[in-house]
């Protein structure tokens, strides 16, 4: 039997000689000769970490206990290789070109250098890898506690080893993944030991599995008629569940925090990739080859109720074969350290990037210039985040007591893990993805996922059975298990379709309405196309480029003045007095962005290419200055069509003002008229008054011509009234018509018979009565005013010898006209326009009225439908009067 | 000797009344009733105040005052200018072209009487 003694002391042999081997590589490394280190085939087996003590041990007691779906685990990682190594080409270009540390800082990169998205993708990583590495832990305690069991001296304590495991790989991962702080953060100690684990875990599992083909059962024959009369054997396929599963391990694949590690951080080269698509599908079908074997066997041969996790381990022993109990245990230590090594650097270098480093230096008020300083505070952060990062799965392992399958507790990080999936490829691909859609959808998927699987998980402690059986708050529709009221799904595939598919619903949907801010279009360029503008490592070689010429075209974009500080910035930070900076090609690639700014990143970037001439502007370049055009475009189209807007606002606005001031001129015009009208009557009246009022002995002839003129004023103030407030009315179209038929010859008699009325001198009429005998529809009394009217203005101003007034009637137009011309002099050519305007007294010396009666006949004529107008070109004063037409009435 | 008052107002009965008031004050009152030839009228008269109306066919009172204001033989001859239209602006146009006193109309009798014995009393003096 071999005491649990021995297994330590080999175990710490094994340890000893991954250190041996991590150091020697790191020696080789660090003096150039690592040629075979960095050999596609370590590439591929360091990949191999993605086979963890879950897949070592737990593969075959997934078999055991659902049949063949434990293949799903391997076949998501080989569809991606194989089927989408082109993906992976690009991501691993980006994270080589862009030098990025880890998946959170290549999601914050993409989407403009956010942190808070970092720390949204850290917090994510740490909650999802946590449980995977408390997973790794309790393997190895589990396949401690084998061997402690048939250990006579019963001195295993279990909670003690894993505590020591965890404190040993903490050191571990501390002297090789922080011994130093490399630009490109590679470690190629740990990538060595990682390859040797990998090949160390397969062997193990191979001759586990030949021990069980050809030592137990009798060749492949016989143990093939052992499967097909097994429950394993029977081909039954939930596939909603292969899918979702499949799918789960190839987003997995890319998304979990050590697997970018090492296929993108530690990569080498590019062409290893190509390598690695298909011997990395190959090594993950040896390491599934002989698990229904050995489950199968399992089943047979050992007792009921024993853990089918364990069966790699406990089949051997059961049979006696010590060594290769050993050898087994040591694949599944090797599987185990591996993982849980190189995932506590991948998060450690996350949490102190993006966590710890950002808080240091804004509790350092950002005065961390001495570089010297914040590399010794990098690699404290990092080793205490290692440290950190085991201690915490080290309690998680704790508190869940470790009793939970190992294979579900995987399932339900790998699902968590997955929600990086759409900012990743979104953000590969498509240049419209914004940080703001990536952190709507991050966290639409990690709060569903929360909710639809990692609580529900935890157990009855965590979350309410009420709240699983009857919603959140009691809402049927918010079941974890059954959400929007989808039932019957089993529960893991409900949490993928849920969380991935409104994570990416959000995603897109946010990014669609957000607008990026000009370093994320920068970005997203730079990722999207990154084969186009990385041939090798990204830059430019301005070696031919003229400075002058890039400070002429940064002057157009950027103006005079900004681009003259920023020039003589660079040439200052260069060292240089000149004007200009060397252009260096840091220099450019500052300008780039700069320039991007205000034009957008493939246009600053098409633009520099032509004036340093050292990449063609390709046509995607184009097409994407195209798209950037059109957007400004449209935006400037937008602009202009609202300035036009605006111009025609102001302009109306300018027309109203007019139009208001001249009203309010004309209304203080006719207020100072008015004021004029009304107080040079009532002068009159005050002054007469008082004289009778206060002067005695007035002769009686004297007393009756003043009171005379008191009167006469009295009556003009009274004839002022009648007129404003007729033409008020006439004006504000207020007035209404009694419409009845009659005669011409009638009206015209009526109203110079009025006119005319007790005036001294009266005006001669020379008529036509025959002419006028007409027969007319409309206000007779309204037109009967009209010839008053312009029967009395001749009779008052016609300054004749003797006043004689011509009133015929024509026929012009098909209308009737009535012709009034006096004998006078007329109204002189300047004033005929304006003799129908209120108060336009033409002559002072005989202005008996207001000045309005002139204004009262247009207005009344207008009503009616028939106009007056002066007649110019006769020998004396002529007006004309145009009748409405026949018997018709213009409508109001 | 006589005092003498020139009336320039258009309105008949309204002159009459000054006329009539003023004449029992003792002054020798001439009237002229257009505005047209008003200043070449005062230039010639050689009253000792003129009383001016604004409104005036041919010219306004505005304008012949400023143009008085203009002549060194009328510069300081006393004006009291009667308006009907009596707003504020009218009264601040007057007094900058000069105006000695502006009135309202219409105007109690004695006012007159007051502001016509009181602009004379001060051209006295100087």
């Amino acid at each position: 039997m071999t005491s649990l003694n021995v297994l330590v002391a080999v175990c710490l042999c094994y340890v000893v000689l991954l250190f041996g081997v991590a150091f020697a590589a790191d020696r080789l490394a660090s003096v150039g000769r690592s040629t075979w280190l960095r050999s596609p085939l370590v590439y591929t087996l360091s990949l191999s970490i993605y086979c963890t003590a879950w897949t070592f041990y737990g593969a075959v007691g997934y078999a055991a206990r659902s049949g063949l779906e434990f293949v799903t685990i391997y076949l998501g990682p080989t569809l991606v290789m194989i089927g989408w190594w082109w993906g992976l080409r690009k991501l691993v270009r980006v994270g080589r070109s862009q030098r990025v540390t880890s998946i959170a800082d290549l999601i914050s990169s993409r989407y403009g250098k956010s942190n808070t998205l970092a720390v949204c993708v850290t917090i994510l990583a740490v909650i999802g890898v946590t449980p995977y590495i408390a997973l790794q832990l309790q393997s190895i305690t589990l396949s401690f506690s084998i061997f402690a069991e048939t250990d006579p001296s019963g001195s295993y304590v279990e909670g003690s080893s894993a505590f020591w495991v965890a404190a040993g790989l903490a050191v571990f991962a501390i002297l090789f993944g922080t011994r130093n702080l490399d630009a490109n953060e590679r470690h190629h100690g740990v990538v060595t030991a990682v390859a040797i684990e990998a090949v160390v875990k397969l062997i193990a599992l191979l001759a586990v599995g030949v021990f069980v083909v050809w030592g137990i059962a009798g060749g492949v024959f016989d143990t093939l008629q052992r499967i097909d009369a097994s429950e394993i054997g029977i081909w039954q396929v939930d596939h909603g569940r292969w899918a979702t599963i499949t799918f789960l391990a190839a987003a997995a694949f890319v998304c979990l925090p050590r697997m970018f590690q090492v296929m993108v951080v530690e990569n080498d080269d590019e062409r290893h990739l190509r390598t690695a698509a298909w011997a990395f599908p190959l090594y993950l079908m040896l390491m599934s080859l002989f698990v229904v074997p050995i489950a199968v066997v399992g089943l047979e041969i050992l007792p009921r109720g024993s853990n089918p996790d364990l069966f790699v381990l406990t089949v051997p022993l059961a049979q006696g074969q010590e060594m290769l109990a050993m050898l087994s245990f040591l694949g599944g230590f090797s599987s185990a350290t591996s993982m849980v090594i190189v995932a506590a650097m991948a998060l450690s270098t996350m949490v102190s990037n993006h966590i710890v480093m950002p808080i240091w230096l804004n509790a350092k008020g950002g005065g961390a210039s001495v570089s010297g300083d914040v590399r010794s505070v990098v690699l404290y952060a990092r080793r205490i985040s290692i440290a950190a990062v085991l201690a915490l799965g080290y309690f998680y392992y704790r508190l869940s007591g470790g009793g939970a399958a190992l294979a579900s507790i995987g399932l339900i990080a790998f699902a968590g893990i997955a929600q990086i999936l759409p900012a990743l490829v979104g953000g590969l691909f498509w240049r419209g993805a914004t940080r703001t859609g990536a952190l709507v959808g991050l966290t639409v998927g990690f709060v569903l996922w929360l909710f639809t699987l990692l609580l529900p998980g935890m157990g009855a402690g965590v979350l309410a059975p009420s709240v699983i059986e009857e919603g959140l708050w009691g809402l049927s529709w918010l079941r974890p298990q059954a959400l929007f009221g989808i039932e019957g799904l089993d529960p893991m595939v409900h949490s993928v379709m849920w969380s991935l598919s409104l994570n990416t619903a959000a995603f897109c949907i946010a990014s669609l309405l957000s607008f990026p801010s000009p370093l994320e279009r920068l970005q997203g360029a730079q990722f999207v196309n990154v084969f186009d503008h990385s041939a090798g490592p990204r830059g430019w070689s301005g070696s031919v480029a003229q400075s002058e010429d890039l400070m002429i075209m940064s002057q157009r974009i950027m103006g005079a003045r900004e681009a003259q500080e920023f020039f003589q910035a660079e040439a200052k930070a260069q060292g240089s007095r000149a004007h200009f900076p060397e252009p260096t090609p840091a220099f450019l690639e500052r300008l780039e962005r700069e320039l991007s700014g205000s034009v957008g990143a493939a246009t600053a970037h098409a633009m520099i290419g032509q004036i340093v001439g050292g990449s063609s502007v390709s046509v995607e370049d184009l097409l994407a200055v195209a798209d950037e055009s059109a957007q400004l475009m449209e935006y400037s189209s937008q602009l202009e069509a609202k300035s036009a807007e605006l111009s025609r606002t102001a302009h109306k606005l300018r027309d109203a003002n007019e139009k208001l001031t001249q009203i309010s001129l004309q209304k203080d015009a006719f207020l100072s008229q008015i004021s004029h009208e009304l107080r040079t009557p009532m002068t009159s009246i005050r002054a007469f008054s008082e004289i009778l009022r206060d002067t005695d002995g007035l002769a009686v002839a004297e007393k009756t011509r003043y009171a005379a003129i008191i009167h006469d004023e009295a009556m003009r103030l009274t004839r002022l009234l009648n007129d404003l407030l007729d033409l008020s009315v006439l004006e504000n179209g207020q007035v209404s018509l009694n419409v009845t038929e009659g005669m011409l010859v009638d009206v015209i008699d009526r109203a110079s018979s009025t006119a005319l009325t007790g005036t001294a001198n009266p005006l001669k009429l020379r008529r036509n009565r025959a002419a006028e005998r007409i027969a007319i529809r409309t206000d007779l009394d309204r037109l009967t005013q009209v010839f008053i009217n312009l029967i009395a203005n001749a009779q008052k101003y016609c300054e004749a010898h003797e006043p004689t007034l011509s009133i015929s009637v024509h026929d012009v137009g098909g209308q009737v006209v009535v012709d009034l011309v006096d004998n006078g002099k007329g109204i002189p050519l300047h004033s005929q326009k304006m003799v129908f305007e209120k108060f336009a007294r033409v002559s002072a010396e005989k202005a008996g009225g207001a000045g309005l009666g002139l204004a009262i006949c247009r207005e009344i004529m207008q009503r009616l439908g028939g106009n007056v107008t002066y007649l110019p070109g006769q020998e004396g004063g002529a007006f004309r009067v145009s009748l409405p037409l026949g018997l018709e009435i213009a409508a109001q | 000797m006589s005092r003498r008052v020139l009336l320039i107002e258009d309105e008949p009965n309204i002159a009459e009344a000054i006329r009539f008031l003023l004449t029992r004050d003792g002054w020798h009152v001439e009237t002229h009733a257009d505005g047209t030839d008003a200043v070449e009228k005062i230039a010639g008269a050689s009253a000792d105040l003129i009383i001016l109306d604004v409104m005036l066919p041919g010219k306004s009172g505005m304008d012949i005052l400023r143009e008085l204001r203009d002549r060194d033989d009328t510069r300081d001859l006393p004006v009291l200018m009667l308006t009907a239209r009596g707003q504020s602006r009218d009264r601040d146009m007057a007094e900058k072209a000069g105006v000695s006193r502006f009135m309202t109309k219409p105007f109690s009798n004695a006012e007159v009487l007051t502001a016509v014995r009181d602009l004379h009393a001060q051209a006295s003096q100087t």
